[in-house]
């Protein structure tokens, strides 16, 4: 019992990080249609040059500040450069550009920073809390991470739902011809979006970076399992992509503990395929009529 | 070419493509054996990739399925290759189809399983299952049939003695790779051309339509898994015996999203296409090790240069020619002939270019075969792909 409470604290605490690579990637997926491969890489930059920051002396903070910010303006950088000549292409060619960017980025990283990976200090003791004489699988900076998460996830509802920016930025993924007719300045919002989508990305990147190491292939698996979360949840839907990562993280910290760690990423295949059988546009779709 | 035989090749497709095989087999026996043996490795990796890259373009480029594990099926057929050699000893001409066939069933698992599913969905769970059945290998119970982490080697294949002493094995490896790749180009070429393509391409583009007017598209779906799977299958038991090892490493992901950017850069949809597709993967990583090796960097620099290359060259080119290298070529070849005839009106006097020499590359290049394939049609795969309904694709 003991067991499975601590494997399902250990689950939440990475399906929290995977919850904010999810967002990262709805956000975008909500906005511009186009399924971003390059997030990996570009949290996997923002975290190096977090690591730079706490390498040249700098405080964790100031480290984490320099992340969020450099995510910001990569996104846009990177909406503005290579996703914008392709978002009304065909959907394979985001794709490619995307993946493009994902070698490149990974090629830069190990340039700069080369290939071997390098530790990242967390932010608060990683020693488990202790609970009525056992030792809990959560330890300070667990709880930090979930924090972390859960307060970027009330800011950007808060941002999208109570803010004029945020009905604008939702005018623009969900009626672009309309919003521009009642002014919006659409291109504009488009590249918003990407640069908050990654800011969250490089949020996750800093957060997960002391347990996988910083390295410029380290990332991976963080894409993938991202994207696996975010299509379980449906990718429309950012609450969706909340659900999907917890229940991937809890799905992937049960097998890894109960099966072996070699079977994690056929056990996101399996929650994956669960999943889709049953709602094909992931949990939390709306059930759309089939238009002939 | 005498009047029969070019009317005999308009007349029969079959005809057609047969001549196109055998002139590309002894076009490549003429390059294999004049290149050195590690040119001649090169051209097998390029030719078992041209089978993935092949077997990909029927189920994404004619299909719109986007499928992100290639790269696992190609594993389930190096590991079947593998498995049988070394159990069994079968001859090769025996262990390729039983790579192929135990891949094609994997497909039709995967294909059932997938033939529900859209655009990112699809290739979410396709990302999912080719970063997970490599993991297999490592998984405890079956360290001892698979090999863990080192995987299985396989015996090299040796050259027949007729071919004598001195025959280098590379040589050998290429002949059989090149062999498999024009085989698999010849079938899919077939296939593609006849009613099996065609209702793919119509449940590409119109789904509803195409289940209107009778075509059945989830088993169509998943027959085109299966033929594309058994492709991969091929690919992977030929990347075994040109590697001499079937192991998890050789099946990362980056292979997958190599195979789905080779089909995207050659030209969606287009055979020659995959040709294209398959020798940018070989040879431009190979060109930009050279280059950065040559040039004297620094370690880091040195060894990531061609994977930044390689990054630029996805990019460029996708940004450049949407419609990839083999869609650039046509336009290429159609502007170079309207221009020749534009100039041939214009001045119909001694200037005017002979029309042979500029209607060459449109007439010769290898996209003859495939010109069934509209261009607009495969240059938009999979519009209702993403799920929101088609209504939202209009933007900005």
């Amino acid at each position: 019992m003991v067991r499975f409470l601590n494997l399902t604290l250990a689950g939440i605490t990475s399906g929290a990080v995977f919850a904010a690579v999810a967002l990262a990637l709805v956000l975008i997926w909500r906005s511009t249609r186009v399924v971003n491969f390059a997030q990996g890489g570009m949290l996997m930059f923002t975290t190096f040059l977090a690591w730079s920051v706490i390498d040249a002396g700098g405080s964790y903070w100031l480290a984490l500040g320099a992340a969020l910010a450099s995510g910001l303006v990569l996104g846009a950088v990177v909406e503005r450069v290579v996703v914008r000549p392709v978002e009304d292409k065909p959907p394979l060619n985001a794709v490619i550009v995307t993946l493009g960017l994902l070698v490149l980025l990974q090629a830069a990283a190990g340039m700069i920073w080369g290939d071997t990976p390098h530790s990242y200090p967390p932010a608060f003791t990683i020693r488990g809390l202790s609970a009525g004489g056992t030792r809990l699988l959560l330890s300070p900076f667990d709880l930090f991470v979930i924090g972390a998460v859960a307060a970027v996830m009330v800011l950007l509802t808060l941002l999208f739902v109570r803010t004029d920016l945020g009905l604008r930025l939702r005018a623009s993924a969900f009626a672009p011809e309309i919003a521009r007719l009642q002014g919006v300045r659409v291109g504009r919002m488009l590249t918003l979006g990407w640069a908050l989508a990654a800011l969250v990305g490089s949020l996750a990147g800093v957060l997960i970076a002391p347990s996988v190491f910083v390295g410029p292939a380290q990332f991976d698996a963080m894409l993938v399992f991202g994207f696996t979360a975010a299509v379980i949840g449906g990718l429309d839907s950012p609450a969706g992509a909340v659900t999907g990562g917890l229940l991937l993280g809890c799905a992937l910290s049960y097998v890894s503990g109960y099966l072996g760690s070699e079977l994690v990423a056929l056990g996101a295949l399996a929650a994956l395929i669960t999943v889709l059988m049953i709602r094909p546009n992931g949990l939390f779709a709306a059930s759309t009529g089939r238009r002939v | 070419m005498t009047a029969p035989v070019r009317s005999a090749l308009r007349r029969s497709t079959l005809t057609r493509h047969a001549a196109c095989a055998a002139l590309a087999l002894a076009a490549l026996y003429a390059l294999t054996t004049a290149a050195a043996p590690y040119r001649d490795l090169q051209i097998a990796q390029a030719a078992y990739l041209t089978c993935a890259v092949a077997g990909l373009t029927v189920l994404t480029g004619l299909g719109g399925q986007i499928s992100l594990g290639h790269g696992a099926f190609m594993a389930v057929g190096a590991y079947t290759a593998a498995l049988v050699i070394g159990h069994w000893g079968w001859p090769l001409a025996a262990v390729l189809p039983a790579a192929a066939g135990a891949t094609a069933a994997a497909g039709a698992v995967v294909g059932a399983v997938a033939a529900r599913l859209h655009g990112p969905y699809l290739a979410g769970a396709t990302l999912a299952f080719a970063v997970g059945l490599p993991g297999l290998a490592n998984y405890e119970p079956l360290t001892g049939v698979l090999g863990g982490q080192n995987g299985l080697t396989i015996v090299p294949p040796v050259p027949p003695a007729a071919l004598g002493e001195a025959f280098p094995l590379e040589r050998w490896q290429a002949w059989i790779c090149c062999l498999g790749a024009v085989v698999t180009l010849f079938l899919l070429a077939n296939l593609t051309r006849g009613r099996f393509g065609r209702t793919l391409r119509a449940s590409r583009d119109d789904e509803i339509a195409a289940a209107l007017s009778g075509v059945r598209v989830a088993r169509l779906r998943i027959a085109a898994t299966v033929v594309s799977a058994a492709c991969a299958g091929l690919a992977g038991g030929l990347l075994a015996v040109v590697a001499t090892l079937a192991a998890p490493g050789a099946f990362p992901l980056t292979l997958s999203l190599q195979l789905i950017a080779a089909i995207v850069i050659g030209g969606l949809g287009s055979l020659p296409g995959a040709v294209w597709g398959a020798l940018i993967l070989v040879y431009v990583p190979t060109w930009a090790a050279d280059l950065s090796s040559s040039s004297g960097l620094s370690h880091d620099i040195a060894s990531n240069l061609p994977l930044a290359i390689y990054g630029l060259v996805l990019i460029v080119v996708t940004l450049a020619f949407p419609r990839g290298v083999q869609g650039g070529l046509r336009d290429l070849g159609g502007a170079v002939r309207r221009r020749a005839r534009g100039r041939r009106d214009r001045a119909p006097g001694p200037r005017a270019p002979a029309p042979s020499d500029t209607s060459g590359p449109t007439t010769t290049h290898p996209g003859g075969a495939d010109e069934a394939t509209p261009d607009e049609a495969g240059a938009r795969p999979d519009d209702r792909g993403d799920a929101g309904g088609r209504g939202e694709r209009l933007r900005r």
